[in-house]
This record gives structure tokens, C-alpha cells and sequence, in this order.
């Protein structure tokens, strides 16, 4: 059952299959990560690919260019965005109820435009997406070349994503600031850090990298777009989150665990077929849930998550 | 002359309430000017408008004598205005140093080598040493305060607004805090004190301003004044340092706590095997540095923690095996605990419910498992009434109350029970005059009402004050017992710190 983890080529096959799974569940918790560290919920994630998800499959289908596709799925995430802060942040709503709202939201009006917008249906889509292309000399480094450096473009966008995140938050001012309004606002605000216009702007970030990770899923593995098509990544990369400790790059590796999973699991269904294939497919929920009980109590989450800030309330 | 700050009539209203009424003011440059003034006087109100945090609705500001609008704090520390506030505004879990560059402006990276040699520095010029390492929250409270201070030096502010800055120390610590705030004004920074502790206004400051329901009643130079007279302006009538009270009549024993041993949240005895007796009708004072084992003491009468050995009987009763609510509803022991904010009240509920909290189950505020709420809001209004919190509605959170107001309602509530034994911790921790006078009175009242009551307190002219017996707790024993009439400040203060009589 396990031997292609000992034949190099069948094991670099999985390993790239599992990175290939995982890359949306990258971009969708480093989004997440943003918004959380500065002190919003964002479990809207999940719609948020979606979103992002059906605007790259609109606007590479019209325009017949994936970058057009990118761009407007993250305009759309953004926008997504600015709804989550107004609502969550400045009308002070309930942030985990917004956060469903905006996601059963998605899940209803993606399928019902893809039908108004292609009536031969969605499925049947040809998408001009991004196609792998190898970085030169980085490319031929044994093994980890294959996998890591014969990819496309929105992969790499993604490795500098991370790198880029990991060191704001933890060498900039500007990440100075954004940890701080996740844990005490009230000190930050005092200290002079503009806290509403900080909140918006992880917000409205993190929401749109969110959207990237649902348009990889149609830009740059299946090239077409079906209701529902992210299935549940946006929550798993709320559990990556939390494995993850609220660190970009651990998320990165929480989501790297649960992406591998999953490849296991479709392997498992292709080789074990005497075996319900739903239980395999089951399990990189299952996954999830065990590390978030596990983790309850070890972790600290930012102490200002979901709740609300105003000067002038004591 | 130019002064530092000035303010001119200016108006805060939260809701229909007005918290500041026609407020004008002057600071002087490089003077320490203090504001003076019961809980819920507006004094912390207003030195949120000059920090920019609340806005005011009307009336004008000046800064170095030029008008300004501070619109949030970050224009307030551009204009070298900065504030301490009395619960600190710091990230616990972040270094000293990176509390300290929070925020700073014309930096793009953190520069965190540059900035621990300048904190440290400028922490060896004020004559203290700073481990710019250290998380905020490992830091004892002294220390977090000057993290503060150095915060808004550090932002080159030459205006210091300090809320209540003594309210966290202990009595030695005030000593060199005040050294301090000397060592700045001479280094030319102005300050503004907020304080309602009568002796510091005439040890340290320059001038002061008293202020009384959101008004200023009296600016006055503290060289040509008194504390009886700033007392006297502050609340309005003349207070009574010395509240009358006649020679108590004790009665039978009601709390016998006999050979108890309890142990801290560290595993550690904190009382380690302590005997007395409260009769009916009595007040007995426990005196003691803080620490030495008096909230664990209280605890252990109230239930909140069990003892490890010895007994606790009230009226009689072993109570060591009882749960808090039998213990005070069927033993009717009433408990005002030290931390209010934690244990007394439940800050995000209406008063009418935390005026309830002992008894919500009972008739007649619930009925069969119903609440009812008019009867509960009536019940509320009594008690405002009664024991004088000023508030706006039985409606309003409790959070929203000053520290005086709130310690009444808890009094009030804990009275109306009926206890036969009362236990205070540090029942004025924070309270100014008058509210000190009323909880005394109130408590006094009690008394000859045949109520025994346990008074725990670190203040010992309080003691003295109110107590008919003193007893001095030194880490965790009872280093000794007298009768009010023998006891001195001396003799109190030297079983205190473990010495003998
Ligand atoms: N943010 C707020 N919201 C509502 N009421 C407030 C707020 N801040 C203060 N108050 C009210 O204003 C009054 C003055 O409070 P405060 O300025 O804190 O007094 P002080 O500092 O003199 O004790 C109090 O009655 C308080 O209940």
C-alpha cells in the first residue's frame, strides 16, 4: 500500500500532488493569518474562494487571459473584504455570523451566476490558465527541482506571498502594528497606530489572497469551474491556522500536512477500491478536527480576535 | 505668559449624561499641576479629550497657546502630549522594547538593536535600569508604570498626563516614583496628576484644580492651601476624617476560625495555622503589608478556597465542608472581596442584575425558575437609592460606573442580604473621601445593627478609624491582637513587618 514512498519518481509524483492540493489552502490561511493577527475573524474564507474562484473563470473566459482572471478574482476578494470590515469592524457586527453569512452568501450566488453566465455550464469550461514553466538552474536541483521549481506562475506568486508575510509581521513596523491591534488595541491605538484604518487593510488583504487560492483551484489545476468547487478548503485553512499557531509560514506547513493528506487519500481511493472510497475521502477532515482538539488550550490566538474596538467605550 | 495647556470651556456629554460641564483650565509650563476629585468627578473624561481618545462636543484647546484639534492620540503625542492611564495600555505579551517602538513614525523596519541601547539609556539618565527583554507582563507593576512613562518620553512628549499613577503602588514604592516626577519636572516636562489622595497634592504639586460633578470648583495654589480645605471642595461639604462611631457591645461569637492552614494558587501556605473570633456587634481589623496571606484568609471564610486543615465555624458551625452559596445563604455571610472589577461584580451586566447577584434565585425576584425583572428592577432602584450610587439608570452596565459607585452597590448588595458575618477586603482600594466616609458609616451602621464584621485592610489610620480590636497578620500567623484603644501606628506598623512588641 505504501511502496511509492520508496520508489523516487513515484514519491516525487506524491509529494507534488499533495503541494498542488495544498497551494490553495496556502493562500487561503496566510490570508487569514493577516486578518486574524490584526484582530478580525475572517471565517468567510470559504466563500471567499468561492468567490474568487467563479471571477477567475468569469474574467478568463471573457477576456480570454488568466491574468485578467487573477486580477479580478482578487478584486472581488477584496471587495468581499470591505463587506467583512464594515459589517464586523465599523458596524460592529458579529464577526463569526458574518463570516457564515458571507460564505452561504457565496456558496448560492456562484452557483446561480455560473449558470446565468454560462448556460452551456460552467463544467464544460476550457480555461486559458497558467501553465507550469521551470526557474532556470533552480529546476535541475535533484528531486526538489521537479517538484518546487517546475511550477507556474501563481505558485511562485505564492512562496513570495509567504516569505513576503513572514517578514512583515515579524520584522516591519507595520507588523509591529497589525500584532498589536490583534492583541490590545487599546494600547496600540494609544501608542498612535490608526486601528480602524489597520483592521480594513488586513482585512481587505487578507480577503483578497483568500480569493487567489480559489482562483488556483480554476486557473491552474482544473481549468473550469463547478458549484461548490473549493469544498471546504477555506474551513481546513481555518485549522491551519490554528495548527499553525497564527504564524504565516507554520500555516503554510499546517496546510503542506493537510495537502499531502489529501493526496494520500485519493491515491488510496484509486489503489484500495475494496475500501469505501468516502472514508479516505474523510480524512483530511478528520485531520483537521483531531488538531484542532488537540491543540485546545496549548494555543494562544490574539487576544483582541472578534472583539470590537472603540476609543470612546470603556 | 504662554501656558503649556489650556482649556476652554469644554463640554462631554456621554448620552444625556454630562461628564464635563463648562471645563476651563491652564497648565503652566514645567509645573505639576494636579486635578483633584471624587470618583466619577470627570477627571479622567477630560484628560481623554486632551489625548485625543474622546472627543469633546464643545469648547476649545490650546497647546503652547496656539488652538488645536486633537483628534486622536496620535495627534496628541505629535503635539508632545502623552498620557499614562490608570490600567495600563500596554501589549502584556510583547517586550518592553517593542512596547516602546509601537507605533513610532518614520520607520519602516523595527531597528530593535538601535532601539534597546537608546531605551536603556534613557532609563540610566531617569536613574533606573531596564531589561528592554523582558515581556511587559512579567514585569512587577512599578516597573510596567515607568515602561509607560519611558513610552511617552521616549515619543519626545513634553506634557505627561498621569491618571491615578499611585493607585498601583505600594507605600514605599510612591516614595521614588515621586523622586521621579520630581527628576522630570526638572528635565522641564510639565505634568498633569490625576489623583484624589489629599497628602500627594500637597507633597508634589504646584497648583491644583478640583473638580467636582464635571465642573471645575476651585483652582488653587497648593502653597496657599490645606488638605481640609481641598477636601472640603472636592466633596462639597465638610468631610469628616474621623467618622463618630460609639464603643461597640459584643455580643456571641460568629466567626471562630480556629489553628487554619490554607494553601496559595503556588501550593504554598499562605495562612499557616491562624486562630480568632469575630463576636456579634464587633468590627475586627486585620492589618497587614499586602500579601501575607489576607486574601487567602477571606477566601477560605467565603469558600471561594478551601482550607488544607484547621476549622472555620460561624454561628456554631463547622462550615469547612460548605459551598459558598450555602455559606451565604443559610449562614448569611457577606463577602466584599478586594478585587470588585473580578469577583464582586459582573462588569457587563445591568446594575439591576449585579444588585441581585446573591439572591436572583430566591423569592421574590425568581418564581418557579422565571425571573421577574420588574420586581428585581425595583429591588435596584431601592438600593441606589439608599446607598447613594450616583449612576444614570438600574440600567446601565456596571462597567460604566466610577470605582466608588461600584464598591457601594457591592456594600449595598452584601447588607441587604442580612449577614450575620461580613467580610471587607480592602473595601476602599481606590475610593476617595467620600465614599470612603459612606462605606465606613454604612459599615459602622452594620455594626450596632449586631453584624460581626472582619475589616482586612493595608491602610492602618483606617484601621484605627473603624476597628474596635486589631489584629496584624504576618505571613500567614497573627503576629498580634489588641483593642483599638491600644493600638498606635507605631506599635501596628512594627508587628507589620515581623518586628515585636
Ligand atoms: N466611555 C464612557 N461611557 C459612558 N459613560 C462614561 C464613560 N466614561 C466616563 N463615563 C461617566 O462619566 C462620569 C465621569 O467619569 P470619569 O471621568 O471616569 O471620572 P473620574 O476620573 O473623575 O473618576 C462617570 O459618571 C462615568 O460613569
Amino acid at each position: 500500500m505504501f511502496n511509492f514512498l520508496f520508489d523516487a519518481h513515484q514519491l516525487s509524483d506524491f509529494l507534488g500532488s499533495g503541494i498542488g492540493l495544498s497551494v490553495p489552502l496556502i493562500f487561503a490561511a496566510v490570508g487569514g493569518v493577516i486578518c486574524e493577527r490584526a484582530g478580525v475573524f475572517n471565517i468567510a474564507l470559504e466563500g471567499q474562494m468561492l468567490l474568487g474562484a467563479l471571477a477567475a473563470a468569469v474574467g478568463a473566459n471573457l477576456s480570454g487571459s488568466a491574468e485578467v482572471g487573477l486580477i479580478s478574482a482578487v478584486l472581488t476578494g477584496a471587495l468581499s473584504g470591505v463587506l467583512l470590515s464594515i459589517l464586523g469592524v465599523s458596524l460592529r457586527g458579529n464577526q463569526i455570523v458574518i463570516g457564515l453569512a458571507i460564505t452561504l452568501f457565496a456558496s448560492g450566488f456562484t452557483s446561480f451566476m455560473s449558470r446565468v453566465l454560462f448556460p452551456e455550464g460552467a463544467n464544460s469550461l476550457r480555461l486559458d490558465g497558467f501553465r507550469p514553466f521551470g526557474l532556470p538552474l533552480l529546476e535541475n536541483i535533484p528531486f526538489f527541482g521537479k517538484i518546487l521549481f517546475q511550477q507556474d506562475a501563481l505558485f511562485y506568486l505564492m512562496l513570495i506571498l509567504v516569505a513576503v508575510t513572514m517578514f512583515v509581521i515579524y520584522r516591519t513596523q507595520l507588523g509591529l502594528s497589525i500584532r498589536a491591534i490583534g492583541e490590545n488595541p487599546g494600547a496600540a491605538d494609544t501608542a498612535g497606530v490608526p486601528v480602524m484604518l489597520l483592521r480594513y487593510s488586513c482585512v481587505i488583504a487578507g480577503s483578497a489572497i483568500a480569493a487567489i487560492g480559489g482562483a488556483y483551484i480554476v486557473l491552474a489545476q482544473v481549468f473550469l469551474f463547478s458549484d461548490n468547487i473549493t469544498a471546504g478548503k477555506g474551513f481546513i485553512a481555518l485549522g491551519a491556522i490554528v495548527l499553525g499557531r497564527w504564524n504565516p509560514l507554520f500555516a503554510t506547513l499546517a496546510c503542506l500536512l493537510f495537502g499531502v493528506f489529501d493526496a494520500l487519500q485519493l491515491r488510496m481511493q484509486a489503489t484500495q477500491p475494496d475500501i469505501p472510497a468516502q472514508l479516505f475521502a474523510a480524512m483530511p477532515y478528520v485531520i483537521s478536527i483531531l488538531a484542532f482538539v488537540g491543540l485546545i488550550g496549548l494555543v494562544h490566538p490574539p487576544a483582541a480576535g472578534g472583539k470590537h474596538y472603540d476609543r470612546e467605550v470603556r | 505668559m504662554i501656558h503649556r495647556l489650556t482649556l476652554e470651556s469644554i463640554v462631554k456629554n456621554f448620552g444625556n449624561f454630562r461628564a464635563n460641564d463648562d471645563v476651563s483650565l491652564q497648565v503652566k509650563t514645567g509645573s505639576v499641576h494636579a486635578i483633584l476629585g471624587e470618583n466619577g468627578a470627570g477627571k479622567s473624561t477630560l484628560m481623554n479629550i486632551i489625548y485625543g481618545l474622546y472627543q469633546p462636543d464643545s469648547g476649545k484647546i490650546f497647546s503652547r497657546g496656539e488652538e488645536v484639534s486633537i483628534s486622536s492620540p496620535r495627534r496628541a503625542l505629535d503635539l508632545g502630549i502623552g498620557m499614562v492611564h490608570q490600567h495600563f495600555k500596554q501589549v502584556e505579551n510583547m517586550t518592553v522594547v517593542e512596547n516602546l517602538i509601537l507605533g513610532l513614525k518614520g520607520q519602516w523596519m523595527m531597528k530593535l538593536n538601535h532601539h534597546r541601547q537608546a531605551v536603556k539609556q534613557m532609563a540610566d539618565d531617569l536613574g533606573f535600569s531596564i531589561e528592554p527583554e523582558q515581556q511587559v507582563w512579567r514585569l512587577p507593576v512599578g516597573m510596567q508604570q515607568r515602561v509607560e512613562i519611558l513610552k511617552l518620553l521616549y515619543r519626545n512628549a513634553d506634557l505627561l498626563i498621569l491618571d491615578e499613577p499611585t493607585s498601583v503602588l505600594t507605600p514605599n514604592e510612591i516614595g521614588p516614583f515621586f523622586k521621579l516626577l520630581r527628576r522630570l519636572r526638572e528635565m522641564g516636562s510639565t505634568i498633569i496628576l490625576i489623583t484624589h489622595k489629599l497628602n500627594e497634592v500637597m507633597d508634589i504639586s504646584d497648583r491644583a484644580t478640583v473638580m467636582r460633578s464635571g465642573r471645575v470648583v476651585a483652582n488653587v495654589d497648593t502653597a496657599q492651601t490645606t488638605q481640609r480645605e481641598l477636601a472640603t471642595l472636592m466633596v462639597g461639604r465638610e468631610v469628616v476624617f474621623n467618622v463618630a462611631r460609639r464603643e461597640s457591645k459584643p455580643g456571641k461569637p460568629v466567626l471562630e476560625v480556629n489553628d487554619l492552614t490554607v494553601l496559595d494558587d503556588r501550593r504554598l501556605e499562605a495562612v499557616s495555622g491562624l486562630s480568632m473570633t469575630v463576636r456579634e456587634g464587633e468590627i475586627l481589623g486585620v492589618a497587614g503589608v499586602d500579601g501575607n496571606g489576607q486574601a487567602e484568609l477571606a477566601e477560605a471564610i467565603t469558600g471561594l478556597r478551601s482550607a488544607a486543615s484547621g476549622r472555620i465555624n460561624v454561628s456554631g458551625m463547622d462550615v469547612t465542608g460548605i459551598s459558598v452559596a450555602r455559606r451565604k445563604r443559610d449562614l448569611k455571610i457577606g463577602f466584599v472581596p478586594e478585587d470588585r472589577h473580578r469577583v464582586g461584580l459582573d462588569l457587563d451586566a445591568t446594575l439591576s442584575i449585579n444588585s441581585v447577584l446573591r439572591s436572583f434565585k430566591e423569592r421574590p425576584f425568581s418564581r418557579r425558575g422565571w425571573l421577574d425583572f420588574q420586581v428585581i428592577d425595583k429591588h435596584a432602584e431601592e438600593l441606589v437609592s439608599r446607598y447613594d450610587v450616583r449612576m444614570r439608570g438600574v440600567h446601565q452596565k456596571a462597567r460604566d460606573l466610577s470605582g466608588g459607585n461600584q464598591q457601594k452597590i457591592v456594600v449595598g448588595r452584601e447588607i441587604e442580604g442580612g449577614p450575620k458575618l461580613l467580610v471587607v477586603s480592602q473595601a476602599t482600594k481606590g475610593l476617595d473621601v467620600g465614599a470612603i466616609e459612606f462605606v465606613q458609616k454604612t459599615l459602622l451602621a452594620q455594626r450596632d445593627r449586631g453584624t460581626a464584621i472582619l475589616y482586612i485592610s493595608t491602610e492602618l489610620e483606617e484601621l484605627l478609624n473603624i476597628c474596635d480590636r486589631v489584629a496584624v497578620i504576618f505571613k500567614g500567623r497573627i503576629a498580634g491582637e489588641m483593642n483599638v484603644s491600644e493600638a498606635t501606628s507605631e506599635r501596628i506598623g512594627l508587628l507589620m513587618t515581623g518586628g515585636r512588641t
